[in-house]
């Protein structure tokens, strides 16, 4: 829930990286805060077991700057990824803006993947949020492994899509970030909408802020 | 189930909050009093600023009565409405205010404990009406802005653009 704060003229919105462990959220929030300007981020928080995984959240905030009066800022939490810290995701989900998934694009992981996806949705709805509702997006990362599975079968799996029950939506919708494919489009005699996605090698910083500019645009929509 | 959804804090809910914690202050002897939403973002301080990076404190301390929340559950209570950080020269005081919102209140060895709880619980109750009237009448509230400016989105996609690296 973003909160506009008219008193000390600031908004904030907290945006949440999810996936299964060691999937990458942490690489893309480390690259983040290594490349955004010093002027424009925060302290970045890793609350870490001492082998580095991550045992409650990351944070990192980001300053857009003052826009029309109001100094804007994007709250980067990750959670942690590993399935016996639930207690730590779901609490790290409340008030959540703008979520992004981290899969791995490991043919091995496709399990964890889709474990993870069920347990964000579980999450959410405990706090009486609709994914399909917020803005979301999901990053295919550790594209550059050999043994990633293709595109096709990632997106089959943990994007296939939800049905469009608005008929105003009902028509082929262009994906911003993907010329020539659909987010909105008709299957099967019904119409159908998955979110943007993104490929990534976050280690390198492929695709890390193609992934944050998007989600963070979305969520920019939500306030206007 | 829902999306997500805007709250706004206003300059007149600031006001009715700065004279509660200013009172708060003057009786306890406490130096800071800070409320942090329980999604980690600052609301509102008062006293001496503080001299600590208030954008990770207050992300620490929801993380904290959170945390400490899932554990009062795991003992059968249904919370922690306060928690208690000891240090050798300053202490925190932290209170759950109407399940929204956590008053911290920052003091040193010039008072005590025993006289901050007892000014906490005191103005609680004023606190709580401030939320719980903001929460009700968010939305309804006739002349005030709702949401952002028109422009704003706009402008804000030109920042995220040149500092995220887009077209």
């Amino acid at each position: 829930m973003s909160l506009i704060n008219y008193a000390s003229r600031e908004i904030n919105c907290k945006l949440v990286y999810y996936g299964p462990g060691l999937g990458g959220k942490t690489t893309n929030l480390e690259y983040i805060y290594e490349k955004v300007a010093p002027a424009s981020k925060g302290k970045m928080i890793s609350l870490a077991t001492e082998t580095e995984r991550t045992l409650f959240f990351d944070f990192l905030p980001v300053d857009l700057g003052t826009i029309r009066g109001f100094k804007t800022r994007f709250h980067l939490y990750t959670v942690p990824g590993q399935v016996y810290y639930n207690a730590s995701r779901r609490l790290i989900l409340k008030s959540v803006d703008g979520v992004v998934f981290v899969a791995d694009s490991q043919m091995e992981r496709m399990e964890a993947n889709l474990e993870s996806m069920q347990n964000l949705y579980d999450n959410m709805a405990q706090h009486g949020l609709d994914l399909t509702r917020i803005p979301f997006v999901v990053q295919y990362n550790k594209r550059d492994l050999p043994n990633a599975a293709p595109l096709p079968q990632l997106q089959e799996a943990l994007n296939p899509g939800w049905p469009v029950e608005d008929p105003a939506r009902q028509h082929d919708i262009p994906d911003p970030y993907r010329p020539g494919e659909l987010l909105v489009q008709q299957t099967n005699g019904g119409w159908t909408e998955r979110v943007p996605h993104f490929e990534a090698v976050a280690m390198r910083g492929d695709g890390v802020f193609d992934t944050l500019r998007a989600v963070s645009k979305m969520v920019l929509k939500t306030l206007g | 189930m829902s999306g997500s959804a805007t709250w706004s804090f206003r300059e007149e809910d600031a006001a009715r909050i700065g004279v509660l914690l200013n009172r708060l202050l003057a009786e306890s002897g406490a130096r800071t009093a800070l409320l942090v939403d329980r999604a980690g973002q600052m609301l509102a301080t008062a006293g001496h600023p503080p001299s600590f990076d208030p954008i990770t404190f207050a992300t620490l301390t929801a993380a904290d009565f959170s945390a400490n929340d899932q554990l009062a559950r795991l003992l059968g209570e249904n919370e922690f409405g306060a928690l208690f950080h000891q240090g050798e020269k300053d202490s925190l005081y932290l209170a759950d205010v109407a399940r929204r919102v956590i008053l911290v209140v920052l003091f040193d060895n010039t008072t005590t404990l025993g006289l901050v709880k007892l000014r906490v619980r005191g103005v609680l109750g004023d606190l709580s009406q401030v939320f719980t009237d903001m929460f009700a009448q968010d939305g309804q509230r006739a002349g005030t802005p709702r949401g952002v400016e028109r422009g704003f989105v706009g402008e804000a996609e030109d920042e995220i653009d040149k500092l995220f690296g887009g077209a």
